[in-house]
């Protein structure tokens, strides 16, 4: 009964989304104060029937209700609760009503507190919401219904996919889910200014905060994927550069692109016409990103549940989404004329070099990612594109991009100085460079890659230190610790944003650059040394699990004698899907992480062990715990509050998703 | 269901790829065995290497590898040699020429594009603020006067 009024009520919220994407529409062209009031009842009632519709879902498979399909794939009673919640998600079909079930959050977040809205806008943007809600909850009702019901019930499920069975990836779907669906309001607010045919400051200051949000939520949900990859495929790397990966990194970098050019908007009244091609951009390529990884067109290591009819209907929406705006756009980008006129040495104009750089970026990453698909049909060879590619033809713009940050982010508005920015910054730039020399002193092989990225991110992250040293302006030192604090908290963001990717780049390089690699069989007992430390394999034995079966090793790591950890790496299999899994063990530590994975037994009595040392392994989620902190910290900045208002709902959405 | 699954029991585990039993004894030779090996396709799986896979043809293609490199071959021949049985889909790294120019282009041309357009249109937004219209410098003549 439970699952029929969560289907119920499914059909409801798509009649709801109808009538929220029209009526208000119409209102809002009639000036009928009436219909434009539609939009906001509309959209908070459609929260109302999605999350039930949700929750009855949630209770199927927390109750483990087999005579639904979808529990039956991706459920078992044996599974732990938290998997069993995490499986709503961790199939197609649920993952699908968790992405509807955020979008009309999103919606209703609007309606709800965007009072300071015009209501013309409030209405148009709710109606363009409205348009998308609609588009998904067709394709979920015709293509993708997590309320099939089976007729012959089986008396046990099939399980979760024993990797997804991990708190890592328990949330990183819904912190991803969240950033994507973000990234629609910034496109509807894009196609109601259209319609409007008007973007001024306050515009610009509506859509900074949902793009900040929905930024932040990537940058996390990225995060999380890439730590998930590293401690559970047991391969010791953190990225793929797999059509999934990338699916979700084109939005960030577009994200990024636009959370800059916003400010721009808001601040000079220029770069109108860019900032909205960037916002309905940004929403295309998370449209791009759902088409990739639920149609299986291209192929994927993520691969979890694909069909080419599904794939049909994204491409539709897509389509019709991101042609639809695109159309309106060539109409309507004349009449936003720029205000504000800068120089070409100017904060403007760096963040123009910004914007082309990471738009550039997230095109070199698009293309590698269809390329395959473009060999396949246009050029009839069957051709791949690899991880080789994307760092020759990638990493060239992160570097240019990390050069001009530090100097860019110091610019003057309208008119600056590029030689007083660098002069500045000399004590950074000799820092970072000194750091690099450090780095290239000690290193023990001949790669660039280590010290090059030890002096870029430290160029990075100490150019932010200086910038937001410098706003305090001049006088005693204890007067600029008073001002330092009394700073905006959009500076403080700013720099711990910029601090953040600073650390990510020598982190990222430090790791490429500076890992160790062991490949061994190892007899019971036996010591062999790993960089500077040594590893002895004490025992091997058998261990059950609520739902599977471990052979777990005990490895104990000594360094010059004195005991570091002890490690129990293990190899599990879950019976009832089949399926072996790797579980590294790993002794995080503050400078490197010691990274064991224990292999099958050999022929000649040991077991093949897999050993890495992974130098600063923590810096690199750190640096995106950073990046993602400076985006929270100048979402809390004062002016939203004030003017927007529109902290409150992106600190509620936080809070409240993974809860349901 | 049970496809997507043995496809995913194949698929998911990168574990242990390069087994001990493979690898060569000269560290100089292993070096290069596994740098050619980070670059070719594992040719039923797709999105990864035949370093990281662990499907048996993956294993025979690495082993292949060590065999060429033992015999003395170059590294670029023990890519020809591989490319010639499994055709260019294997290689991670398609080499920048012909059709797979644009893919190696695209970036930079975008970005020259990029800044050519930015720098344009700075330049048309500079230049209404220093012209001003008739009506605008008479009035600016009499507020000089005042």
């Amino acid at each position: 009964m439970i699952v029929e009024l969560g289907h119920f009520t499914l059909i409801l919220a798509l009649m709801v989304a109808l009538v929220q994407s029209t009526l208000p529409l119409w209102g809002a062209e009639r000036n009928n104060a009436g219909l434009m009031a539609l939009a906001a009842p509309a959209a908070v009632l459609q929260l109302g029937l999605v999350a039930t519709s949700f929750a009855a879902l949630t209770w199927a498979f927390v109750v483990s209700d087999f005579s639904l399909a979808v529990v039956v794939s991706n459920s078992h009673t044996l599974k732990p609760i938290l998997y069993k919640v995490s499986g709503v998600w961790g199939n197609h079909e649920g993952s699908l009503l968790l992405w509807v079930l955020i979008l009309a959050t999103y919606g209703a977040a609007v309606a709800l507190f965007g009072g300071g809205l015009p209501a013309r806008l409030k209405a148009r943007v709710l109606a363009v919401q409205g348009m998308i809600g609609v588009a998904f909850l067709l394709f979920l009702l015709l293509t993708s219904n997590p309320f099939w019901r089976l007729e012959f019930p089986p008396l046990d499920g099939q399980d979760l996919n024993p990797l997804l069975q991990d708190p890592g990836l328990a949330f990183h779907p819904p912190f991803l889910y969240l950033g994507y669906v973000g990234l629609s309001m910034a496109f509807s607010f894009a196609v109601a200014a259209l319609i409007e045919g008007r973007v001024d400051a306050a515009w610009a200051r509506w859509v900074r905060p949902w793009t900040l949000a929905a930024w932040v939520f990537l940058t996390i949900g990225i995060a999380l994927g890439s730590w998930w990859a590293y401690y559970e495929l047991g391969w010791g790397g953190f990225w793929f550069w797999d059509p999934v990966e990338n699916a979700s990194f084109m939005p960030w970098l577009l994200a990024a692109a636009l959370l800059h050019s916003a400010i721009v908007v808001e601040k000079r009244e220029s770069l109108k016409a860019w900032t909205i091609l960037l916002a309905i951009m940004a929403f295309g390529f998370s449209l791009i990103g759902t088409f990739i990884v639920r149609s299986g067109v291209i192929t994927s290591v993520h691969a979890f549940a694909n069909d080419p009819e599904r794939g049909v209907f994204i491409l539709m929406i897509l389509g019709f989404f991101t042609g639809g705006a695109l159309i309106l756009f060539a109409l309507r980008a004349g009449v936003m004329e720029a205000r504000g006129v800068f120089g070409l040495v100017s904060r403007e104009s760096a963040i123009v070099a910004n914007n082309i750089l990471l738009s550039v970026a997230c095109f070199v990453v698009f293309i590698g990612t269809i390329w395959p698909l473009v060999g396949t049909l246009l050029l009839k060879r069957d051709l791949s594109v690899g991880e080789p590619f994307f760092n020759a033809a990638f990493s060239p713009f992160m570097v240019a991009l990390a050069l001009l940050l530090p100097i860019g982010a110091m610019l003057a508005w309208k008119r600056g100085d590029a030689g007083r920015s660098l002069r500045t910054l000399v004590p950074a730039l000799l820092l970072a460079l000194a750091l690099g020399a450090l780095g290239y002193a000690m290193q023990t092989g001949r790669t660039a890659l280590g010290p090059v990225g030890l002096a870029l991110g430290a160029w990075v992250a100490l150019g932010a230190l200086t910038d937001l040293w410098l706003r305090t302006g001049r006088g005693a030192m204890a007067g600029r610790f008073a001002r330092l604090l009394r700073l905006p908290r959009a500076d403080w963001g700013k720099a711990t944003a910029h601090l953040g990717l600073g650390v990510t780049i020598f982190a990222v390089s430090a790791m490429l650059a500076w890992k160790i690699e062991d490949i061994r069989v190892v007899q019971v007992g036996e010591t062999f040394p790993l960089g500077a430390y040594e590893v002895r394999l004490d025992k091997v034995e058998e261990v059950e699990g609520p739902n599977y079966t471990s052979t777990m090793g005990w490895m104990t790591v000594t360094r010059d004698g004195a005991p570091v950890a002890v490690l129990s790496p293990e190899k599990r299999i879950y019976p009832v899907a089949q399926m072996p899994t790797t579980e590294a063990a790993i002794d995080y530590g503050f400078l490197r992480d010691i990274y064991l994975v224990l292999g099958d037994r050999q022929a000649s009595g040991g077991w093949a062990v897999r050993s890495y040392i992974e130098p600063f392994a923590n810096w690199l989620w750190a640096g995106c715990i950073i990046m993602a902190l400076g985006g929270l910290l100048s979402l809390s900045d004062r002016r939203y509050r004030v003017a927007a208002g529109a902290r409150k709902p992106a600190a509620r959405l936080a809070g409240q998703v993974p809860a349901e | 269901m049970k496809r997507l699954i043995l496809i995913l029991a194949l698929l998911a585990t990168p574990v242990l790829a390069v087994q001990p039993d493979e690898m060569l004894a000269d560290p100089a030779l292993e070096a290069r065995a596994r740098a050619i090996s980070r670059d070719i396709r594992c040719p039923v799986c797709q999105g990864e290497t035949i370093d990281d896979s662990n499907a048996p043809i993956s294993r025979d293609l690495r082993l292949i590898i060590r065999e060429r490199l033992v015999a003395g071959d170059s590294d670029a021949e023990v890519v020809e040699f591989i490319v010639s049985r499994y055709g260019e889909g294997v290689l991670f790294n398609p080499p920048a020429e012909g059709a797979n120019l644009v893919l190696w282009l695209a970036g930079p041309a975008l970005l020259l594009i990029g800044i050519g357009v930015a720098v344009a249109a700075n330049r048309r937004r500079v230049v209404p603020e220093t012209t001003l219209s008739a009506a605008e410098e008479s009035r600016l003549q009499e507020i000089l006067k005042e």
